[in-house]
């Protein structure tokens, strides 16, 4: 890491002395700041992966505060740095009044549609993701009772919910989901202990299989059914290697390849609505050492070939956000 | 007696607190291995040396000048204003309310119904703290305090579940109506022939803060209520004895403060932003504190304070685009600042005091 400061600290001093006009991808942090075990360190890590493939580097920042969305957008744009790329939705205001004007550089911005010629928006099916996840923990589960806890309570996150619910649905349609949200502010991302408490909440009404898709709240999800003996299934990165044996899979919504394609096309970046789906490896969910005697043959099979229907189009999962409604409970 | 001259107090205590403070600051940055001369250089070439900068710098720094001339009205009734976050919150909600909900054909009148939306919410929710003070003794501290966070509950409901448009992700109003979008600098400053940074946020509610200074200079020197207010914080018992009504007093003075907190919205929902959001004060509330004590509850003071803290915004963000400084150590030095400034005010005081009366006597 201070390695990399200080070539990004060279580069960061020559483009200011020769005032710059290297074509650099820039990265864009939220508010929550770059090493959250989530999603913006999924977008640093895709973009440090490129960053050692290439032995390229890339200016980034973590935001303060809100007047400088646009700043930075205007300052990377001006210094030349291309593309831009942008994580969390709440850039789209402020790019949508800097786009326009810097019409030869590129704009990627994630899990937002911004709809300008120059902009790439990358969306993702977390719905399919968490439908396959849903499936697993409807195997897994004994009780014929599973859980979901989510974040901070937003659109994005209920569809997270409304996947998960369709999947358990699909294998054990009498099955009970029980659903809580940890709250309705942004302290809601980063609140383990809380996460924990619900956890032991949903234990105490018989669910032994909980899926956390609440950022650094899901730690505290994790730790407590691990500790209460009981299965969980991790969000974003793959976290199965926080409680081996403890944690079913991990819902992977990869961040870092979307990251990683908006650096590698580099100036040309292929700009326009961008969906990252089970069919080209945006979602999916985690197999690897630490959860391979809990993934039995059987349920690998199903959920595989629940991935390919759903693909090629064969299996449609109902998308909360296109009707801000779940067909099931 | 005075043991120092005025000027002393104004001018030299804050610098030698401001040089103790980027002395400090230096050392951390040695500390971490970066060079602190080229940082400091870069701090004032971005945050001043360009319109640009400058459209940043004065962007925060009418933040600042909104909510220190805040807690410096509640001052100087020794009233500790901490909610003036809470009350800029709600001075959001006034503004968002009135810019989304009232059609208006220009920007001029959509400000003035805007400041009046923005003061009458931020005001009514420093009357409720107030009124407890006055009649049962609630310390305002802590009412205050607490009142910042049941702004940020009721914000965030209005925003989560009544006010959002539907679909969107963010918790957020709709984005307001051309007709009330403020000019910037550029736009005011192009007819005079001067070229302002297009892409600065400063608004024309830098003339507004300006005139609040303005304002409260007027009040607490030039009017019977700003003398009552005075005399009320000197000595509550001294003024009960010349007939000064105690709760009309506290409650005059914490409106007063509280209109002022919530017209810094003008500046960031309405000037900025153009829509209300969830983070829009962003501890510019806190900073008011900081700023009314450094500037020492005089609007001149609190204006070049304002001024400063703005500069450390700008500076910091130009630090954090182009050195690998990571954020976190720019909060530390704008705490450093804080702390000194602030805080550690008797600190230099003291030994500043001690010297100009040892050299007092050998004159005398």
């Amino acid at each position: 890491m201070s390695m990399m400061s200080k070539i990004l600290g060279a580069t960061a001093a020559f483009a200011l002395s020769a005032g710059a006009a290297l074509a650099e991808p820039a990265l864009i942090f939220d508010l929550g700041g770059k090493f959250d075990k989530s999603f913006n360190e999924a977008a640093f890590n895709g973009a440090t992966r490129w960053a050692e493939e290439t032995g390229g580097s890339f200016r980034e920042i973590e935001l303060q505060s809100e007047a400088q969305r646009e700043q930075a957008l205007r300052r990377f744009a001006e210094a030349g740095a291309n593309p831009i790329v942008m994580a969390g939705f709440a850039f789209a205001t402020a790019l949508d009044s800097v786009a326009a004007d810097y019409p030869d550089t590129k704009f990627a911005i994630i899990d937002m549609v911004v709809d300008k010629p120059n902009v790439r928006s990358v969306v993702f099916n977390e719905h399919e993701g968490s439908y396959l996840v849903g499936m697993m923990a409807a195997q897994a589960s004994k009780s014929g009772t599973v859980g979901f806890i989510g974040g901070m309570d937003i659109p994005l996150i209920r569809k997270f919910a409304c996947g998960y619910v369709q999947g358990v649905k699909a294998v054990n349609p009498s099955a009970t989901v029980i659903q809580n949200m940890t709250g309705t502010t942004p302290a809601a991302w980063n609140d383990p202990l809380k996460g924990s408490e619900l956890t032991k909440a949903q234990i105490a009404q018989g669910a032994d299989v909980v899926y956390a898709a609440a950022g650094g709240t899901g730690v505290g999800v994790l730790q407590t059914a691990a500790d209460e003996g009981i299965l969980s299934i991790g969000v974003d990165s793959n976290q199965n290697y926080m409680h081996p044996g403890k944690v079913l899979t991990s819902m992977l919504k990869r961040v870092d390849n979307a990251v990683y394609d908006a650096f590698t096309q580099g100036a040309n970046l292929e700009t326009g609505f961008n969906v990252m789906g089970l069919a080209n490896g945006g979602v999916g969910y985690a197999l690897d050492e630490h959860n391979a005697s809990l993934v039995s043959a059987d349920m690998q099979a199903s959920v595989d070939a629940a991935a390919g229907q759903i693909a090629s189009g064969a299996l449609s999962v109902h998308d909360y956000m296109s009707d801000n409604a779940c067909p099931v409970e | 007696m005075q043991k120092m001259p005025v000027w002393a107090d104004v001018i030299l205590i804050p610098l030698v607190s401001l040089l103790l403070a980027a002395l400090l600051s230096a050392a951390v940055i040695v500390g971490i291995g970066e060079d602190p001369q080229a940082a400091l250089k870069l701090m004032i070439s971005g945050a001043l040396g360009s319109t640009y900068g400058w459209g940043y710098t004065l962007y925060y720094a009418t933040n600042f000048i909104f909510t220190g001339l805040a807690v410096s009205v509640a001052f100087h009734a020794k009233l500790f204003n901490i909610g003036g976050e809470g009350q800029a919150m709600l001075g959001g909600l006034g503004v968002a309310l009135v810019a989304l909900y009232i059609p208006w054909p220009h920007w001029s009148f959509a400000l003035i119904g805007c400041t009046i939306g923005a003061a009458l919410l931020g005001a009514a929710w420093a009357y409720i703290p107030a009124i407890l003070q006055a009649k049962r003794g609630s310390h305002i501290v802590i009412t205050t305090i607490m009142f910042n966070f049941i702004a940020f509950a009721l914000l965030n409901y209005l925003l989560v579940n009544v006010m959002r448009p539907a679909g969107s992700m963010d918790p957020a109003t709709a984005s307001f109506p051309e007709a009330t979008h403020l000019p910037t600098l550029h736009m005011l400053l192009e007819p005079l022939g001067i070229k302002f940074s297009k892409a600065a946020p400063a608004n024309v509610s830098l003339v507004f803060a300006l005139l609040a200074a303005v304002f409260v200079w007027l009040l607490i020197w030039r009017t019977r209520l700003g003398y009552e207010i005075r005399a009320f914080g000197h000595s509550e018992s001294a003024a009960r004895y010349a007939g000064i009504n105690p709760v009309r007093i506290t409650v005059i003075a914490m409106m007063v403060s509280g209109a002022l907190a919530g017209m810094m919205s003008l500046n960031t929902t309405m000037g900025e932003g153009e829509r209300l959001i969830l983070n829009s004060t962003e501890g510019a509330g806190f900073i008011g504190i900081a700023v009314a004590l450094m500037g020492r509850s005089h609007p001149v003071g609190v204006v070049v304070a304002s001024i400063l803290f703005g500069f450390l915004y700008q500076g910091g963000a130009e630090l954090a685009l182009w050195t690998s400084i990571p954020r976190d150590l720019i909060v530390v030095i704008q705490a450093l600042v804080i702390l000194f400034t602030g805080a550690l005010d008797n600190m230099v005081r003291m030994p500043l005091e001690r010297l100009f009366l040892m050299f007092g006597r050998k004159e005398g």
